[in-house]
């Protein structure tokens, strides 16, 4: 069957980027929910008690798994080891990276850019890089050409999207870009996010992960094992899946070019393993809409604002039965997403949103 | 030399917050510190715009509600990525109970 091709262009230098500035989609105001000051401010309290206590656990678990692993490697004794091992090393790390990259995981701010740069190399993110990314992401959600961390585009690319599961497009990526930026150069479409007073920090630390990646390979050869790359760069592969599983109901179906979190992020409700995993990254609507609450606060954030948002999803499997079919859909008209519905309590949309031609094709 | 002007009265502003003021078709954020001091900024964060009169104070720091760039309000010192420009500040005294602010 013939592809269409996309009608958005997804460019962070092309037509679509140049139209999100010219209208004002870009660098827009964005709906929230009221809240007195008085209670935003218990919310946004910071307290280094909850993320050391997690971070000692992912800590100890990291090494007790590893530790395993590479203790029965050899048998398949070492397979829960490294199952649990990889998805705190390839799918904790996004969560950790992204709450201490916003300085809300701890109240000590170095204990933040500790963990942010332990979790950055894991995950195989450039820490100077994705800092701006992440960013352009809360200033311009899901605005097409401007924001640079769409896991799914329009028309959506499946097979890119069952790959993420095991980390392979994203690892070569990211060691494509370290390399890149090691040699000293940044891309046009970086350029467009990182001040250019930072972008000598992005090649400095590229330069220093290309050292560590290539010890990791040198020991791997000179003891003829692969198990320094099972604990160092193999992780983010064989444990991606639980990151990848969790980040896509983020957004995945949902409307883009909108200023309102309601309509194009997902507040889900998850087991309270993943929630450890993803540092409660499932109530995003609520991370969204007030990126100052730390995780460990998301929960009340929640129960104070849900009569304003729409009803979360129960579970990850009911996330996917709802974003699967949007995705097969989007696959035939690209304009197709999941319309969200408010509850009578809430305020409503912005009705431009409803009136234009693109809403029209959501159900 | 440039007028003091009124911004608030001293207990509008609860210890270790930030309260916006507009004036003259410009935004500042008036801070009362730990230590019961007042202090004046510009009133948007100098990376998008954002008024830093809905952020965090901490200590000596105001932290944007949008992307938690952080400034010490008392100096206007960008403390790092994603801020990079300092934030002007302004002298602010306290008279007869009010919250005066130079404006330059």
């Amino acid at each position: 069957m013939p592809t269409m091709p996309s009608r958005r262009d997804y460019s962070l230098i092309g037509r679509d980027a140049k139209l999100a500035v010219e209208t004002g989609l870009s660098a827009a105001e964005w709906y929230h929910t009221e809240i007195p000051r008085k209670q935003m401010k218990e919310l946004m309290q910071r307290s280094d008690g909850p993320a050391i206590r997690d971070t000692l656990i992912w800590l100890a678990a990291l090494f007790i798994s590893g530790a395993g692993g590479a203790w029965f490697w050899g048998t398949w004794w070492c397979v829960p080891f490294f199952f649990v091992y990889g998805v705190l090393y390839g799918s904790s790390t996004d969560s950790r990276w992204h709450e201490c990259g916003h300085g809300t995981a701890f109240r000590t701010q170095w204990m933040n850019d500790a963990v942010y740069q332990v979790a950055c190399f894991m995950i195989m993110r450039n820490p100077v890089t994705w800092r701006w990314s992440h960013a352009r992401h809360h200033t311009d959600t899901i605005i097409v050409g401007r924001d640079p961390e769409i896991s799914v585009m329009r028309p959506p690319d499946l097979a890119r999207a069952v790959l993420g599961f095991v980390g392979v497009l994203d690892a070569w990526h990211a060691m494509s870009d370290m390399l890149r930026n090691a040699a000293g150069n940044i891309s046009a479409a970086e350029k467009t996010f990182i001040p250019e007073q930072e972008q000598p920090k992005a090649i400095r630390i590229a330069r220093i992960w290309t050292a560590i990646y290539a010890a990791t390979i040198a020991l791997a050869l000179y003891t003829g094992s692969f198990l320094p790359l099972m604990l160092v760069g193999l992780p983010r592969l064989y444990g991606a899946w639980h990151h990848v599983m969790v980040g896509l109901l983020q957004h995945g179906g949902l409307a883009d070019n909108v200023t309102d979190h309601r309509l194009n992020s997902r507040t889900v409700y998850m087991n309270p393993i993943s929630r450890f995993i993803y540092w409660n990254m499932n109530y995003h609507i609520e991370h969204h809409m007030f990126p100052m609450v730390p995780y460990h606060a998301l929960p009340k954030l929640h129960e104070l604002i849900k009569h304003d948002l729409p009803a979360p999803t129960p579970s990850i499997l009911a996330g996917y039965r709802e974003m699967i079919p949007a995705f097969l859909r989007q696959l035939r008209n690209e304009d197709y997403f999941l319309k969200r519905e408010l509850p009578p309590t809430a305020r409503p949309y912005r009705q431009e949103f409803h009136d234009d031609a693109v809403a029209a094709a959501a159900e | 030399m440039s007028d003091w002007v009124a911004a608030c009265a001293a207990g509008d502003i609860d210890e270790e917050d930030v309260m916006r003021f507009d004036h003259g078709g410009r935004t500042f954020a008036i801070y009362r510190s730990p230590d019961d001091e007042y202090f004046a900024t510009d009133g948007l964060c100098t990376h998008e715009k954002v008024h830093l009169a809905d952020g965090l104070v901490m200590d000596d720091i105001i932290e944007c509600p949008k992307h938690n760039g952080r400034f010490n309000y008392k100096t206007g010192d960008a403390r790092g990525a994603p801020v990079c420009v300092n934030l002007r500040t302004y002298p602010v005294k306290v008279d007869a109970g009010k919250v005066l602010v130079q404006i330059g």
